[in-house]
């Protein structure tokens, strides 16, 4: 019976599990222990699991990731967190040049099974130095593999699904989730996971538009969508939930469904993944299926501003979702 | 490779042989190079050859090491296979890497040579990460991680120095001073003077040795590796060398004299050092050593010729291949 659960409730029964079930698995990062993390994610794993396994770190963020590289490589199976998505600039190479490298640059001859976890995301008034999203970034470095979870079923479900990957996965976890609910179903072993990297999933079938989310704007595509039932027009909603691999054809299926296509994420526009979802559908025959031009709704390309309406104006909403879909189906 | 010590006549031979090897290897590469057969630049060790041996003959068999951009004498030092590693710079299939990483990449983690690497002190965390790997398991096994004077300014050497230093891990790491960070002088790019100085300051042991006398690094080495297995952590070793050539390809050694190279090369070098006491001590007769000359330049043809006749890598292998 799936009982009701926070994000970071599910995402550290996650960790539990890999814990108890594999004894490669370590947790190291900054504050991780006692504290807990920035986020209280690891909230008790120390005393349940000690110190060993359960390692605090000193504020050296290149040095955790290149720690996680060389367990890695040499038999175990680490998840490291980065306090703050943005501070993974101070781990780029560990993490670009070699996490993401050294399966392909040395022959196939070695794996690199690690998991750097990392929150991301704005929307609680740290500003520009603690509030990015990244994913763009990482999903154009062959090698990683980039996921979002926007729900709590889906953070310990794709945790899980990571741990079984033998290539680095970047996990980028949305602040603002942390604390949001929902019904989980606890695994038993991380193999039961159904969730698999590089599957989207439908959320709200719909006939009337296509919109394609991930992490923070998976819920507000949602709350989207009924505001837009009410005003009869049906969304559908896909939580694309990957971005390397990214689930193409889900998104090109939905889209010769409904004919309009909508990309939304928090991340500046230029250049982004969504960019990729809509080059994605037209190199495909999904574009002889568009009634309108494809839409995007994302995060401005500013830095991110502390003052609230500063950072709500950068940071796309369930209204201006809303508002595009209107047009893009009235168009 | 085992073990092995190059103060005893059976220790001597393969210490010089593979000193031998790593010299006529990096030479073969020049040639090579020259004839336009090679793709790409190559950064030679020539010169530096006992740091390498001095370092690997310390080790025990599942031992580690971490490489750097001048790598190759540390890969024939613990136990490549020449033929493999000609096979890579001629980008063949049957190279270490397939073809896919070329002079700078050459690695054989299930031999423990957990890589050479193109970024200056990129593997520090690396190997501070394996060392932790192997506390963790409990395999009672060391890391030796090489990297240059260059590295000693990077934030990845402060890191990794520290982490090391309060987990205790069982890291050797091997600083090459070669007097250069490609054209800047050592003495000109490190605050404080002194790169081994810098042990204090995350309270390890730091020993500076002399990186062209091939005993004298494995006795060092040999007693940090002996610390690192009981459990008592970390050591910073400073091995004093000098590169003859240049840094890459590239360079037209504007930064340096020709008669700073020639000093180097005539009253330090390490095989004409390691020959003179080999023989000074008996541990070899001048017809063994002459054996050891031929076996290396050998064994080096051998693996040339054998390589040429490889397949090449092949482009079709690319689809998916960055993902395991």
């Amino acid at each position: 019976m799936p009982e009701t659960m926070t994000y970071a409730a599910a995402l550290r029964a996650a960790m539990r599990l890999l814990l108890s079930q594999d004894e490669r698995v370590f947790l190291a990062g900054e504050d991780i222990g006692v504290y807990g993390g920035a986020f209280g994610v690891t909230d008790g794993l120390v005393a349940e699991f000690g110190e060993e396994r359960v390692r605090d770190t000193p504020i050296s963020e290149e040095a955790i990731v290149g720690l996680a590289v060389g367990a890695a490589i040499t038999g175990m199976r680490p998840i490291v967190e980065m306090q703050f998505s943005d501070f993974v600039a101070n781990a780029m190479d560990p993490l670009v040049n070699q996490a993401a490298k050294l399966h392909f640059m040395y022959g196939g001859n070695v794996t690199v099974p690690m998991i750097v976890r990392a929150p991301g995301g704005g929307g609680t008034g740290a500003a520009a130095q603690h509030s990015q999203s990244l994913e763009a970034w990482f999903a154009h470095v062959p090698g990683l593999k980039v996921v979002l979870p926007a729900t709590p079923q889906d953070v310990h479900d794709l945790l899980l699904a990571a741990y079984l990957d033998p290539n680095p996965v970047v996990f980028l976890e949305h602040k603002l989730l942390y604390k949001t609910e929902g019904p989980v179903e606890l695994r038993s072993r991380a193999e039961d996971t159904p969730a698999r990297i590089g599957e989207a999933k439908v959320l709200r079938e719909g006939t009337d538009l296509t919109i394609a989310a991930y992490s923070i704007m998976t819920p507000r595509a949602l709350e989207a969508a009924d505001g837009l039932a009410s005003a009869g027009i049906e969304a559908e909603v896909i939580d694309l939930r990957t971005v390397q691999p990214l689930d193409i054809d889900t998104v090109r299926a939905s889209v010769k469904k409904t004919g309009r296509l909508l990309v939304t994420h928090e991340a500046p526009q230029p250049v982004g993944v969504g960019a990729e979802v809509v080059a994605g559908v037209c190199e495909s025959d999904a574009l002889d299926y568009l009634l309108a031009p494809v839409a995007r709704v994302c995060g401005q390309p500013v830095p991110m501003p502390y003052a609230r309406e500063l950072e709500r104006a950068v940071i796309p909403q369930v209204e201006d979702v809303e508002a595009a879909a209107k047009e893009l189906v009235n168009a | 490779m085992p073990k092995r010590d190059p103060t005893t006549p059976d220790g001597a031979r393969r210490s010089l042989l593979v000193m031998w090897t790593i010299r006529r290897f990096e030479e073969a590469l020049e040639e090579l190079f020259a004839r336009g057969v090679l793709h790409g630049t190559m950064h030679l060790s020539i010169g530096q050859e006992a740091v390498a041996e001095g370092v690997a003959a310390a080790l025990d068999e599942g031992d580690f090491i971490t490489s750097t951009h001048r790598g190759h004498g540390h890969a024939i030092a613990h136990g490549a296979d020449l033929e493999r590693m000609f096979a890579e710079l001629l980008m063949k299939d049957t190279g270490y890497c397939r073809g896919r990483g070329g002079s700078m990449h050459i690695a054989d983690v299930a031999a423990g040579n957990l890589g050479a690497n193109g970024i200056v002190a990129g593997s520090m965390t690396i190997a501070t990460g394996a060392a932790f790997s192997q506390m963790m398991q409990g395999t009672g096994k060391v890391v030796a991680c090489f990297f240059g004077d260059g590295a000693a300014n990077e934030g990845a050497f402060h890191e990794s120095l520290n982490l090391a230093g309060i987990w205790s891990l069982p890291v050797v790491f091997v600083c090459e001073n070669n007097q250069y960070g490609m054209s800047m002088a050592v003495d000109k790019a490190t605050a404080g003077g002194s790169i081994v100085r810098r042990a204090d300051a995350y309270g390890i042991p730091g020993v500076r040795v002399d990186g062209n006398d091939v005993v004298d690094v494995f006795r060092n080495t040999s007693e940090a590796v002996a610390r690192a297995r009981r459990g008592e952590g970390p050591i910073l070793i400073e091995a004093v060398t000098y590169r003859y050539r240049g840094h890459s390809k590239s360079d037209r050694n504007l930064y340096r004299t020709v008669d700073e190279i020639e000093q180097w090369r005539k009253s330090r070098d390490p095989l004409d050092r390691y020959e003179a006491r080999v023989i000074d001590e008996g541990w070899l007769t001048s017809d063994q050593l002459e054996e050891c000359r031929i076996e290396a330049r050998d064994a080096v043809r051998r693996a040339v010729e054998a390589a040429f006749r490889a397949p090449d890598a092949d482009p079709a292998d690319l689809v998916g291949a960055a993902y395991a």
